[in-house]
């Protein structure tokens, strides 16, 4: 292809998304838009998987039944999140297997929350009211993004997130209502989980790469800054009605704005988390390492039983 | 007839509660996403019909008791699951064998309990049902994967069996409490299951190319609240946050 059919081609794309058509597997795109999406698609698939971790810890020391029963179910939600987000990114021409070993060998990210340790049960509530909630915000602006299959994906992952969310808050919501000790619990896991929350928005918009790029492509609508606002504005009044205190002494309604100011994000800490050095980083990746080399002669008996099946079938069609 | 029943309740459901705990451990722990997935959902079947159960079961003992009060706050002693169902999840080979000695009963018993004259018993057995066939669906097919699948899976998957085999007669035992329910109408004769049992579990073997263990020594004693070692650290774990904070809400 020479050069100019190649340009027209890339005018021809660019035009269908700003008429907001779809881009489907099939078609034609840049061989940046096809890497740009198999980073983002499987950075997000890779934190479904790793986020199970955190929350799976709690699955066996759940306080009640019914917790014990929306807990795994939750976490099975995010089996399946990430089960359809590989498989969207497969459509983009990569094998699991590859995304797998690009996660494993620690060329892939993941989000950097779940390199924070669940110590206790109210850190349930606090996962999926502060965690899930903010990733509510990033997500539900990729619904109308630009690649059909991620856009899909992100329409069921959006609505199941809500449900999360709601859950997380009734779990703080019953600590707050509980017993000094819960309460206590409760506030302790918002200490805790309010800043890593914060930065789950990434870098301020200054520090921010790639951003101009994506809102063309819609894989962003709203800048890091913008949205980490929105969750805030949002979550104070919900902290509110709990009677816990947000953990950041400078967060003052400004009126002029209409938006609430707030403290210095501790951007060292972020850095020495995403570069690996959180307090998890490491447990995470031996957990997921892990249970891909102890389930290996799974796969093999699983794939190898599925050769010989089909060579019976063969033999007997013969 | 009420402790006998209440009993014979526990009976059932703690083989779910038990089987459920275990098979929670494992979750985003699988080989893969589509086994992970199959193994959360096994989990959520059996606390679901656990649920039902003990909420039946606290119905009948009264003094305030609730389906956590009996999940969580009995003593290792006072817990009544088989042998089978506490033992660990040494690698997925044991998993998916314990899951099929027992899925083989459990469907067997169901399709019985269907006939009880307690309705309640009866209606949660029909729903179960569905749940389980589906599970000894699964568990049958890993069998098959594994034992046909390579050497090394094949060795695994007969070391399991075979571990696990001596505590699959304690499936055909009755406790007292069976007895009496069994005679009210109530209760599975569960010593009738044994033969339709070994036949299935026969069947999967052969064709997974496993061999049938020929050891004729078994152990039981949960039934009677007489369990392994393994049993204390499990109630431990579930039991952490209701003991460390009693009488609390969450």
């Amino acid at each position: 292809m020479s050069e100019e059919q190649i340009k027209n081609l890339e005018e021809q794309f660019e035009a269908r998304i700003a008429r907001d058509e779809k881009i489907e597997p099939k078609d034609w795109m840049p061989e940046k838009y096809r890497q740009t999406h198999i980073r983002q698609i499987s950075q997000h698939a890779h934190s479904e998987i790793v986020g199970m971790l955190p929350e799976g810890n709690w699955i066996t020391r759940a306080p009640s039944l019914r917790r014990k029963v929306a807990l795994l179910a939750k976490v099975q939600d995010e089996a399946g999140h990430g089960l359809y987000l590989y498989s969207a990114c497969e459509t983009l021409g990569i094998s699991r297997d590859e995304l797998y070993e690009q996660l494993h060998s620690g060329k892939a990210k993941y989000s950097s929350i779940f390199n924070y340790p669940t110590v206790t049960w109210a850190d349930m509530g606090a996962i999926g009211w502060l965690v899930d909630g903010a990733a509510i915000i990033n997500q539900v602006p990729l619904c109308n993004t630009s690649f059909g299959p991620y856009a899909r994906a992100m329409v069921r992952v959006c609505k199941e997130e809500s449900f999360h969310q709601r859950q997380g808050y009734e779990i703080m919501l019953k600590l707050c209502q509980g017993a000094p000790e819960q309460k206590e619990m409760a506030q302790d896991a918002l200490n805790r989980w309010w800043w890593p929350s914060l930065m789950m928005f990434g870098p301020t918009d200054a520090e921010s790469t790639h951003t101009e790029q994506s809102m063309k492509w819609k894989l962003k609508r709203k800048t890091n800054d913008e949205l980490r606002q929105q969750f805030i504005d949002q979550t104070v009044p919900q902290a509110e009605i709990l009677g816990l205190t947000i953990p950041d002494p400078d967060l003052k309604w400004n009126e002029e704005r209409g938006s609430y100011d707030f403290g210095e994000i501790n951007w060292d800490e972020f850095w020495q988390v995403v570069k690996g050095h959180g307090p998890m980083n490491k447990e995470r990746m031996k957990a997921r390492v892990g249970a891909w080399e102890r389930g290996e002669w799974v796969r093999d008996a699983a794939m190898a039983h599925a050769e010989k099946q089909q060579e019976r079938k063969e033999k007997q069609a013969v | 007839m009420k402790h006998n029943l209440y009993r014979y309740i526990l009976g059932i459901a703690d083989n779910s509660l038990i089987l459920g705990q275990r098979l929670g451990e494992l979750c985003g722990h699988g080989p893969n996403l589509e086994t992970d997935i199959a193994c959360t959902n096994m989990s959520l079947d059996l606390l679901g019909q656990v649920r039902s159960y003990y909420q039946y079961a606290a119905k009948i003992k009264g003094e305030g008791a609730s389906e956590d009060s009996i999940a969580f706050l009995r003593k290792e002693r006072e817990y009544y699951n088989v042998l089978l169902v506490e033992q660990p999840n040494t690698d997925f080979g044991y998993t998916m064998a314990r899951q099929f000695l027992f899925d083989v009963y459990h469907l067997l018993f169901l399709t019985e309990l269907q006939k009880s004259s307690d309705l309640t018993l009866s209606a949660i057995a029909t729903k179960s049902i569905k749940e389980v066939s589906y599970h000894q669906r699964f568990s049958s097919d890993w069998i098959k994967r594994l034992g046909d699948g390579t050497e090394e899976s094949n060795t695994r998957i007969q070391t399991a069996i075979n571990d696990l085999w001596t505590y699959t007669d304690e499936l055909f035992y009755l406790t007292d409490a069976d007895k009496a329910m069994v005679e009210e109408g109530i209760g599975v004769d569960v010593a009738t299951l044994k033969d339709a049992y070994y036949k299935t579990v026969s069947e999967v073997l052969e064709e997974a190319r496993i061999e049938i263990p020929e050891s004729k020594y078994f152990q039981k004693g949960g039934k009677q609240g007489i369990h392994t070692e393994h049993m204390g650290y499990l109630l431990a774990d579930m039991q952490y946050m209701q003991r460390a904070y009693p009488n609390m809400e969450w």
